[in-house]
């Protein structure tokens, strides 16, 4: 692809409509729904009850923990650790449970051509 | 203050100078190390690793408004300057979930995913019309703040010279070098230069910043209730300054309306920043960087790890600041204390190593502000002329079949154009309020962007009318609520009397309340979005959605 167009259809592309009803594709769909979408909505829902809390519960977030820290600070910085768990967790579930069967799919379309 | 803070002036300029050559090089020797075809214009040859794009993808993110913008509100309103970070934080997990699909089914832009298994010219359309409004809004605010930054930076007061040049004219010199500079970057550099001095700016900025966090913190016995007891003191608020509330979702006693509105503003930026960063052209663009989507989730996850580390060291920084710098003299700096982060160094600085290691830290912290500057302005121009190139010129003029060469002049033409229509604005707009500009970049894209991000990926009977709908509807609500919004007419700062607004003060039409509109843009993105799908003539092809999906998430067929 030096020169010349750069339409897609240049490239022979691979039987993709034969592989979506390929069980191990549908198990990858499956196994990525079932972690991507519960996790979403919790780490969304965990930092739109910080931000509505913020606005609307500051009472609460007054109470000092200890010295000078207090329950908006601590509150605060569990939303940083959770984003570095979440992070983690998904790049592992990534890695273990869905790179293996993506590498097997992309290695029997490659065998197919 | 000032006398001192002006003696660094001469060594401040020189590492300036210094800097600007040692992004020129890298960009000449990007050019020289990298082909002429599109891949290599817009990715870089795709071969970045994992780490360097996540330093270059941190390195767009935190932009002087993050690093300067951020600090300097904490120092002065506490507490609420860290609902900001947070917010900046938590969005990249949005990104991380859909990085790997992004990566699989485009090949330069947004555009390309949206379009998949879309009419192309439609879609490609309002994606270049999204992609160019969000990032023109962002680099107008970087740009007048870089004019007025460096100003500061230098110490070049109303009244005083500076190379023979007065504070207004200082102010157009560095609009005029910063654009010109960042044309120079991506129309030589490319993908590859851009993303060069992306990492040179990240590795800067976290090394600075950490310095400093640890003069911070050493100066308080490494004591975090004691840094945050004596910056409450110091504030005049006292605990206050720990908690929400001074800045953002702030009560007006006896207005329960005036208070509520406050209070769903700040909910309303909260969502905006947390579900825009997902829908930033020139972070989606860094997407394409890297030889797969596993490198590209592994560089989410290194940019994750680097923002969050440095938004935890701006809590020291801006904490720091209110305790050592205090609320006077950062104010007499700059009102908005944006000069907080170098006045700190100044001090620190002093504390280590008497007068010369004030003014030298104090030039080290302003150069990598500065390197802050020139690298996210890069990357703004990159990102936008990506799209007009590849989605607009490419894809709806040329229909898909450019010949390459042709499509990168455009772009490297684009990159200038777009550079200059920048500086023009810029330099109209040096003394308008444009700070809101981030925060409505941000709502834009979580409105106009993500929609149809989402249901292009995920919702099966997405169609062509459904995306446009979404993009324009989100765009259109976003821009019309922020024009009848207290950012453009009507605030007036109870105390001076002066507007706060972009327009001054006496003209008044505004009727929305909040100066966010991302709590009713966003769910108006994604309703056009839905209600575009549902009345659509022509049904979605579930085949090409099952080659989607198949391409998302086994990477069969991505480039």
């Amino acid at each position: 692809m030096v020169s010349g167009t750069m339409h897609r259809r240049a490239v022979p592309e691979p039987d993709h409509a034969g592989l979506g009803d390929d069980p191990r594709f549908v198990q990858l769909r499956s196994r990525f729904r079932r972690f991507v979408f519960p996790v979403a909505a919790a780490f969304l829902g965990w930092y739109l009850l910080y931000v509505v809390l913020s606005a609307f519960a500051r009472d609460l977030l007054g109470i000092r923990v200890y010295g000078s820290v207090n329950v908006a600070l601590v509150f605060g910085l569990l939303q940083f650790v959770t984003t570095f768990v979440v992070a983690l967790r998904y790049a592992r579930f990534a890695r273990t449970r869905l790179d293996p069967l993506a590498a097997e799919l992309a290695d029997t379309a490659a065998g197919d051509r | 203050m000032s006398g001192t803070f002006t003696t660094g002036r001469a060594l401040t300029f020189g590492l300036f100078v210094a800097l600007v050559l040692v992004t020129l090089v890298i960009t000449v020797w990007a050019r020289r190390n990298s082909g002429g075809g599109a891949e290599d214009f817009y990715t870089g040859g795709r071969a970045f690793s994992g780490l360097q794009n996540g330093l270059a993808l941190a390195g767009d993110y935190m932009s002087a408004a993050s690093f300067l913008g951020i600090a300097g509100i904490i120092a002065l309103a506490g507490y609420d300057g860290f609902l900001y970070s947070i917010g900046f934080l938590v969005a990249w997990l949005v990104a991380l979930v859909l990085v790997g699909l992004m990566r699989n089914v485009g090949r330069f832009t947004m555009a390309d995913v949206l379009s998949f298994r879309m009419r192309a010219r439609p879609v490609r359309t309002a994606a270049a019309v999204s992609t160019l409004t969000v990032s023109v809004f962002y680099l107008l605010a970087q740009m007048v703040g870089a004019g007025a930054l460096v100003s500061l930076l230098l110490g070049i007061r109303p009244g005083e010279t500076f190379l023979g040049m007065s504070a207004g004219e200082a102010k157009v010199a560095t609009i005029i070098v910063v654009g010109v500079l960042m044309v120079v970057y991506v129309t030589f550099g490319g993908m590859k230069g851009t993303t060069w001095v992306q990492i040179t700016k990240a590795v800067l900025l976290m090394a600075g910043t950490a310095l400093m966090t640890v003069l911070v913190m050493a100066h308080f016995g490494f004591d975090l209730s004691r840094l945050l007891g004596s910056a409450a003191k110091a504030s005049g608020h006292g605990a206050a300054f720990l908690e929400p509330g001074l800045k953002y979702g702030t009560e007006v006693p006896g207005h329960p309306g005036a208070t509520l509105a406050h209070k769903l503003d700040l909910i309303s930026l909260g969502l905006a920043l947390v579900l825009g960063t997902a829908g930033l052209p020139h972070i989606l663009t860094r997407f394409y960087t890297v030889p797969n989507a596993r490198t590209a989730r592994a560089s989410v996850n290194w940019a994750i790890g680097l923002v969050g580390v440095f938004y935890l060291m701006t809590l020291a920084l801006g904490f720091g600041a209110a305790a050592l710098v205090g609320h006077a003299a950062i104010t007499a700096q700059d009102p908005a204390g944006n000069t907080a982060a170098p006045q700190l160094a100044h001090v620190l600085g002093h504390e280590v190593a008497g007068r010369y290691g004030a003014g030298i830290l104090l030039a080290v912290i302003a150069a990598v502000a500065f390197a802050t500057i020139l690298a996210v302005v890069a990357g703004l121009v990159m990102a936008s002329a990506t799209s007009l190139a590849h989605d607009y010129f490419g894809q709806v003029l040329m229909l898909g079949r450019p010949r390459e060469s042709q499509e990168v002049g455009v772009a490297r033409f684009a990159a200038a154009l777009i550079g200059t229509l920048a500086i023009v604005l810029a330099i109209f707009a040096q003394n308008l309020n444009v700070a809101f500009l981030v925060a409505l970049a941000f709502a834009i894209a979580a409105s106009a962007n993500l929609p149809s991000i989402v249901f292009s990926l995920f919702w099966r009977r997405f169609t062509t009318a459904g995306a446009v709908a979404g993009m324009y509807g989100g765009l259109g609500s976003s821009l019309l609520l922020v024009a009848f919004s207290p950012v453009v007419s009507g605030k007036v700062n109870p105390v001076t009397g002066a507007s706060e607004s972009l327009f001054p003060a006496g003209v008044d039409f505004h009727w929305f309340p909040m100066e966010n509109p991302g709590i009713v843009s966003i769910p108006v993105g994604f309703a056009c979005a839905v209600l575009g799908t549902l009345l659509s003539r022509r049904p979605a092809d579930p085949a090409r959605h099952t080659e989607l999906e198949v391409r998302a998430l086994t990477g069969i067929g991505a480039p």
